[in-house]
Parts: structure tokens; sequence; C-alpha cells
């Protein structure tokens, strides 16, 4: 492990100046500086492969950390370090963002490069999320990237993008204002921010309720779970490709880690005592969400209650824990649990991420999101049609692809304690299967349905390789979950085991 | 009382003060020798006393608290850096006003006098140990201020805030002066050392706490926090916006510095009955700054319902009366000023040629035509809307903290919910600069370099005073040593 070079430091700052470089680049040499956006983004990937060689799976002590006081009038410290949960999410970014650029190469024409530039800050702020390890830092990273997100809408989104923009904003906004107040309590409470020794705080119930409420107040809004999911489909819908892919593949699992490295940790008394709520939206979400997605015409919004759906399993799957460990004290089952929502979590990024890059390439040909203006892709664009039905069966978790694995082992966990939540969280393999492969049938397949489709075109090299890589991680996930279990196993267990003793 | 003999340690403790009034003066002479053609001649030289002041102020940086002229005049860390604070500002506030007092042709040197004048007032606020001299350093600030505002005497609309300036001033003062006189009848002295002292034994307490509220008052107006408001928004409107540069920024340090000496410094020991003062005022402001500021299309009324909302936030740090807390409202007084008076220099960096771009659709496109200063204008809502990791961000996590500290959990709530609200209006603006098409084909920057590269320095130093904002809170800190 090279102790030299500060990697997480890296991982963060040198998207955000290679963002910076490639807004100063300008209009005028657009080419160079999509190439420098991509090569940095790439640089920023292999670095991320690093810190994944690096680390040490058998702990989960927090790993190449790195501590700066920064303001130390009120002890918050620059403090950064990772455990096997956050590897696999700083993995999931880096290695989404350079699909992302791949994908906007040629869909964006009006200032590409400030897009890229967007693009490149995003991903660092994204990166410094998973790895803060004191509060403020977090809820910087947590906020800040809502600024280049908002401008992403806001400039090449669709034509209903400054409603989608501002509505995404203030919604997270007013959450995550929420949780500030919640993380001031804590500090004055502790004389700290840092994040290990709130986890060993203790704390009565009523500060754990209020607490707990703070918490949900941010991360629901993020992942986002019902009733507060109304800004996700229209962000979603009027967003470019790319910020969708980006909404969708890492932002809403910001919300899902929140859970894991706040709610639990901090508050698991308050956790247990109101898992049913959460629970229960988890479940609403699943099936009535599933539901809603099934009657939608528009692919984007789509896809994008569908993202609400399988984010449920998530959450379902970190919550039921508490059931688990308080009630049977089945450590297993919370462990498996809890897996299975990371695994989730992981492959709905790539699932996610590459089903809004199947609707962009199809957005870059016919300018339509509409199910109704497609049909009989596959006569035209087979390539695609291949990618496209794969992603699809992925979506609807068939056996083999990575979506299958997340949400068979949760549903697996759920029945050990509760056969009536596993009964409903399966409904989501029904629903998945209807919406997504209705959705397919009407696209692909078929006759041609008009003109236009009869003249499209099909994928070109660079739309092969994006869709391939996507395609590659969906495959290996499913194939193969080992490496990704393996890695989070150390940090879950130990998770789970702290969440089983009572702070009060 | 003996009133002891002027020593050299009294002059030397006063030397940044001495230095602004002579070169005031110095000013308003040259002004009579040179022809209009060299004014511009003034505005350097200006700009180079605030220069020159910093580095008097920073060569005799004060190690901790001394007392000059028998108590009269406190020097210590707070003061020092408030008016550094206040120089800095001020000199942008000149550099931003030069192009626009000349389009105008209200390029007069009376501008530098009067506001190097007000500066010495706010000097005297500040550095007072005594309710007399704090009274002759707001009314020294008043008045310049007054002559500011009314400086395009021939625009009706001018005028009009002139006068409701000057008349609701004047109330504010006679109310400010009632509470002095009532403090003083409790305990029978002006210095605030001495009133502290008194005031715990005072056989009229009824009457010292009358005093307060009255003190409470005056402090209130200063600020222009609710319900003492009413001026703020037609002066920032109707006054010159090089002129409402000047008076929305560096003033509120001094504002802070009035409440600390009078609130702490005299009445520090009738905490418990100024605290649910300001607590109220608190929550008005951010009630009414916010929901008024929603539906302004005047930018500049925007602002000022904006400042009325930002009082609202900076007296949460009052609120737990102790040195965490003052040094919490003492960062937000000072990012309040940097960034307000980057916001006021956006104005007049988009409004040239004659044009006011005081309606919010002057900032229309900006984005498409001059996207640099797009993202740095942005910079300045995002700081104002307390969006980490711009300064605006960790003023408001610190006064918040302070609130908390203090026990008013329903107020920190407020001020978040508020801080929400108030993120709409500001993205409405971001949402006119990038996200809508300009109207016209003409530039919209004004061309004068020094403006451009001052405005370019001041909305990053937003960013960079953020991300580092260690170098202000270590300093605010060391000001407030917690007892």
């Amino acid at each position: 492990m090279g102790t030299h070079l500060p990697l997480l430091s890296t991982l963060i700052w040198l998207p955000i100046l290679g963002g910076l470089i490639t807004f100063l680049l300008g209009d005028r040499r657009i080419g160079s500086a999509k190439v420098f956006a991509l090569l940095v983004t790439l640089a920023t990937f292999l670095l991320s492969i690093k810190l994944y060689l690096g680390i040490d799976q058998s702990t989960a002590m927090m790993q190449f950390g790195e501590q700066l006081p920064w303001l130390p009038g009120f002890n918050i410290n620059y403090s950064l370090g990772v455990d096997g949960i956050s590897v696999a999410l700083i993995l999931l970014t880096t290695f989404t963002t350079v699909l992302v650029l791949m994908g906007s190469w040629s869909s964006i024409e009006n200032r590409a490069h400030q897009y890229f530039a967007a693009m490149l800050v995003l991903e660092g702020l994204m990166v410094g999320v998973f790895c803060a390890l004191d509060a403020v830092l977090f809820y910087i990273f947590f906020e800040g990237m809502l600024i280049p997100m908002f401008i992403i809408i806001g400039i090449w989104g669709g034509p209903r993008r400054i409603y989608a923009s501002i509505k995404f904003f203030l919604y997270t906004f007013l959450g995550s204002v929420f949780m500030l107040i919640g993380l001031i309590y804590l500090y004055n409470k502790s004389g700290s921010f840092d994040l290990a020794t709130w986890a060993k705080l203790p704390l009565n119930a009523t500060e754990q309720m209020w607490l707990f409420f703070a918490f949900l107040a941010a991360f629901s809004v993020k992942v986002p779970m019902v009733p507060v999911h109304t800004w996700l489909p229209d962000a979603h819908v009027e967003a470019p490709t790319g910020g969708s892919v980006i909404l969708a593949a890492i932002m809403l699992k910001i919300g899902g880690y929140g859970f894991l490295r706040f709610s639990l940790p901090i508050v698991p008394d308050a956790s247990t005592e109101w898992a049913w709520l959460v629970i229960l939206m988890s479940l609403i979400a699943v099936v009535y969400i599933g539901l809603v997605a099934l009657v939608q015409e528009d692919m984007k919004k789509l896809i994008a209650y569908s993202s609400i759906a399988h984010m449920g399993f998530v959450t379902l799957a970190s919550f039921i824990v508490f059931a688990m460990v308080r009630e049977d004290g089945n450590l297993e089952g919370a462990r498996l649990s809890l897996q299975g929502g990371m695994v989730q979590m992981i492959s709905h990024g790539f699932i996610s991420g590459a089903m809004f890059s199947c609707v962009g390439v199809l957005y870059d040909r016919m300018h339509s999101r509409m199910i109704k203006d497609y049909g009989g892709v596959i006569n035209t664009m087979p390539w695609f049609a291949g990618f496209f039905v794969l992603f699809a069966m992925a979506n609807a978790g068939l056996p083999g692809t990575s979506g299958f694995v997340g949400e068979f082992m949760v549903i697996l966990a759920a029945f050990q304690s509760h056969p009536l939540i596993a009964f409903f969280a399966a409904f989501t393999l029904i629903l998945g299967a209807a919406y997504t492969l209705w959705m397919v049938k009407r696209v692909v397949f078929g006759d041609i349905a008009n003109r236009h489709v009869a003249e499209l075109t099909d994928i070109n090299a660079r739309e092969a390789w994006m869709l391939g890589l996507f395609a590659a991680g969906v495959l290996a996930l499913g194939v193969y979950p080992k490496p990704l279990v393996d890695l989070m196993d150390a940090p879950i267990a130990a998770l789970v085991d702290h969440i089983v003793q009572t702070k009060l | 009382m003996t009133i002891p003999m002027i020593s050299a340690a009294d002059l030397h403790a006063i030397l940044p003060e001495m230095f602004i009034c002579c070169s005031a003066f110095a000013l308003l002479m040259l002004d009579l020798f040179i022809d209009a053609k060299r004014r511009p001649l003034i505005h350097f030289l200006a700009v180079a006393v605030l220069a020159a002041a910093i580095l008097l102020t920073v060569r005799d940086m004060a190690a901790g608290t001394s007392t000059a002229f028998g108590g009269m005049f406190i020097h210590d860390i707070a003061g020092d850096v408030l008016k550094i604070g206040i120089y800095a500002v001020t000199a942008f506030a000149f550099i931003y006003a030069k192009p626009y007092l000349i389009e105008r042709g209200l390029f007069k040197s009376e501008f530098y006098v009067l506001a190097l004048f007000g500066v010495l007032g706010m000097m005297l606020m500040i550095s007072a140990g005594n309710l007399t001299v704090l009274y002759l350093g707001l009314e020294l600030l008043a008045l310049s201020s007054y002559g500011l505002v009314a400086m395009d005497r021939d625009n009706p609309l001018v005028s009009e805030a002139a006068i409701k300036y000057f008349v609701l001033g004047a109330i504010a003062s006679g109310l400010l002066l009632y509470g002095m006189s009532m403090i003083y009848g409790a305990t029978g002295s002006l210095q605030f050392d001495a009133i502290y002292a008194a005031s715990g034994s005072t056989t009229s307490p009824m009457l010292f706490k009358l005093g307060v509220v009255f003190a409470v008052a005056g402090v209130a107006f200063k600020f222009g926090a609710a319900p003492f408001h009413m001026w703020l928004p037609d002066v920032y409107q109707g006054a010159p916006t090089a002129v409402t540069a000047y008076i929305a920024s560096a003033p509120k340090m001094a504002a802070f510095a009035m409440a600390y000496r009078l609130l702490e410094s005299a009445a520090g020991n009738s905490m418990a009955d100024w605290v649910p003062l300001i607590a109220i005022l608190s929550a008005l402001s951010l009630l009414l700054g916010n929901l008024m500021a929603l539906v302004q299309t005047s930018f500049k009324r925007l602002l000022a319902y904006s400042t009325i909302s930002h009082v609202g936030f900076l007296f949460l740090g009052l609120l737990s009366a102790d040195a965490s807390g003052y040094a919490a409202a003492m960062f937000y007084a000072l990012s309040y000023a940097i960034t307000a008076v980057a916001a006021f220099g956006s104005l007049i960096l988009l409004s040239h040629a004659g044009l006011d771009a005081d309606d919010i659709d002057g900032f229309r496109g900006l984005w498409v035509r001059h996207p640099g200063y797009a993202f740095l204008i942005l910079f300045v809502v995002a700081s104002l809307a307390g969006v980490p990791p711009f300064l605006g961000f960790f003023a408001k996590l610190q006064v918040i903290v302070a609130a908390l500290n203090a026990g008013y959990q329903w107020l920190a709530l407020l001020a978040v919910i508020c801080a929400v609200i108030g993120a709409f209006y500001y993205l409405k603006l971001i949402r006119v600069m990038f996200f809508e098409k300009p109207d016209s084909d003409i530039s919209l920057i004004n061309p004068d370099r020094h403006l451009r590269a001052a405005f370019v320095l001041n909305a990053s130093a937003l960013l960079l005073l953020g991300i580092f904002s260690n170098a202000i809170l270590s300093w605010c800190l060391k000001a407030f040593p917690l007892a």
C-alpha cells in the first residue's frame, strides 16, 4: 500500500481539478476538453482499482485514512477513510462516470465542455461522500453535489427542466437541513463531528427518535422513498441522459449509504423501534410504485419508477435486520440481508445506468422517449436490441444477472423472520418482469412501427463499448458476486455486531 | 469622575482612527485644488488610505484587551479584526462604486469623504467603552450614510429613501438615547464595565430592564431586524447601487460590535431579559425576510429582504450569550459583509451605460454570454443561500450550533426551514442566469477592469474562504476566549 500518495484525496480532488481545467479549456478547444475529461475519469477509475487491490478485506477498520485539522475551533476535521462498503460504491462511481462521459460524447451539443466539467466535479464530490468520516465533511459533499446536478438538469435538460431542477434542489435541500440540525445536536452532545465517536455515543430513547427522523428526512428523500419520491420521476425525465445515469446509478445509493453510516450505527434503538415504518414505506415502494411503473408511457419515467421500487429493496434490507437481530437473534440472517441490500445497490447502479443509457441511445436518434413512438427496433438495431433485452432481463431479476443476486438474498433473509414481508417483497419479481418486459416488447419487438424507426441506425463502436462495459458489469456480478460479497463482508459483520447492542 | 491626562499610549491606541480622520479631511481639501478630470486620483487615494489602515491595524494588532482614555476606548482583538474587515469591504465597495458613479455623473469626492467618515464612525462604535462614545460613533456613521443615500438628489426615489432613512434613523437614535439615559439612571455610569458591575445590585432593576429593551430596539434598528426593518428595503432600493453596496455591508460588522458592547459588556448581567427579545427578533426577521423576498422583482429589494433574514440568522449567535456564540455571530457578520458587497458588486457589474440591472431580468441569460461571470455570481448566490462549501454555509453552521447550545431548538428548526425558503428565491436568480435565454445581443458586463478584477477576487474568495474558513474563524474564536 503506497502511503506517499494520499489516495482518497487524489480520488476526490483529481476529478474536481480536472473539471476546472476542462471548464477553462473552453468552447474553442472542445475536442481536447472532452478527451482531457475522459482521460481524467479513466485515471480516477484506475486509481480506484488500486484502492480495491490495496484494501485489507479481513477487517472492518477504516483504511487509507487521512486526517487534517480543518476547523479546530469546532473540532471539524478533514478526515477520510474507507471500508469495503465505501470501496464498492467508489468503484461504482468511478466506473459509471467513465461510461457517462462516453455516452454523452456527441449527444451534448451546447457547451459540452461545461457539461463534462460539471460531471467531473460531481464525480469528485460523490467519491467524497463515500470517503468522509467527519459529519460536516460528509454534509458538505452531500450538499455540494446539488449545485452541479442542478445545473446539469437545468441547462441541458428537457422542456420542463426548470421545474424539475428546482424541485430536485428544494426537496433534497429540505431533507438535508433537518439532518444538519441532527448533526449539530450530536456535536453539542459529544463535542465532535467524528462518525466513529457518534457510533459509541450513548443516547436516550427520545434523542434517538428525533435523530432517527432527522436522518430519515435526509436519506429518504435521496433514496427516494414513498412518499417523498415525487422529485425523482421529474428529475429523471428532464435530465440529460448522463444526468439520469448519475442520478440513478450513484446519487440514489448515497441515500442507502447514509442509512448504513448514520441511522443504523448511531441510533440503533430508534431504528429498531421505527423499523416497521421504513419497512412499510419500502413495501409500498416495491408494490405500489411497481404498479405505477406499469402504466408509464415515457420510458425514462418507467425506469425512474422502477428505480424507486428497486431502491425500496435496499431500505427494506437495511431495516429488516433489526427484526432479525433484536427479536430472533438471527445474526446470520441479518448479515445476509445487509449483504443483499448492498449487492442490490451496486447491481442497480449498473442496471439503471445501463437502462438510462439505452434510452439515451434511442433518444439521440429519435428525440422521443415515448414508448408509442417506437416498435420493432430490433429490425433496424439488432445489436442495440440485444443489449437492451439483456438489461431489461437484469432489471426483472433474471438469474445469471446481477439483478437476481441482491433480490434473492434479501428475500431469503426476509423469509427467515417475516414470511409475509418476504411475500410482498417478492412481488417485485413479478411486477419488475411485467413492466420491464412489457416495455421491451412494445419498443424492441414487433413490426417496424413507423418511418422513423425504419431509418434508425445501429449503435456505433463508442456506444457498443459503453453498453458492453455495462453488460460486463451486470453479468460478472450475476455469475460471480463473490468478490463483491467478500469485499463488504467484514464491515457488514461489524455493523451487525454493533447494532445488536442497545445504546440506551 | 476626574478626567485623566491624555497619555502617549492613549494616542497610540487610536492611531488608526486618527489616520482615517486626517485622511478624510485631507481628501476633502485636496478636492478643492484639483480639477474634475483628475478626480480619479481621489478614488485611488481613498483606496490607498484603507489599505494603509489595514497595515496600521495589523501592525498594532491587540494581543488581549486594553483600554485607553480612562476606559472610554477599548482596544481588543475583536475590534481589530472587525476594523480590518470594514476597511477591506469598504475598499471593495469603493472599487465597485467608481464606474457606477462616473456613468451617472455622481463621481464626486464627497462620496469618498463621507464614506471614510462613516468608517470612522464604525471604528468608534467598535471600540467604544462608554455609552457616549458608542452614540457618537453611531451618529457619525448615520449622518454620513444619510448624506450618501441622498447623493443623487435630483432623483425623487432617492430623496424619498433619504428622508425615510433620516426620519426613521432619528427615531431609532432617540430610542437608543432614551434607553441609555435609563441605563445611566439605574446604574449611575456610562462606562460599560461599571454598568455591568452596578447592574447586579441596582436599586431600580425595572428601569434598567426598560433601558435594555430600548437598547435592544436601537440595535435591531441598526441591523434592520424585523419589526424595525421598514427603512431597509426602501433605502437599499432608492440609494444609488454604489452607496447601497457600502451601507449594506460594512455597517453590519459595526452593528455586531455595538450589539456585543451594549448587550454583553454592559448588560451581560441581565442576559435573561434580552435573550428572549433577541430570539423573537430573530424569528420575526427570518420569517418576514424570507417570505417577503419571495415576491420581489427588484433585485435590490430582494437583497434587502434577504439582509433581514440574514440578520435573523446572525441573532441566533447572540442567543447563547457566551464566547462561542459571539464568535459565531462575529463570523456571520464578517462573512455576510463580504458576501453582501459581492452581491451588490455583481449588480454594478451587470449595469452599465446608464442602465441599472435592478430588475431580476437584467441577469437573464448571462451564462450564454459570460459563463465565467455567471459562475462567479453563482458563488455569491450560493453563499447567500448557505450551500456548502461556500462561506455562507459555515456561517450558518456556526450560528445554528450556538442556537442549539442555548436550547433554542425551535428557532434552529425555523431557521433551517427559512433557509430552504430562501434557497427558492436564490434559485430563481440562478435559473434566470443559467436556464433562460438572453433578451438582447448586447454585452451585459461593465467594461471597467478594476471592477471586474475586484469582483473576481471577491467572488472567488467566497469559495476559498469557505474551504479555508478557519482563517477567519480562528480569529473570531481568539477574539472571544472561553471564560
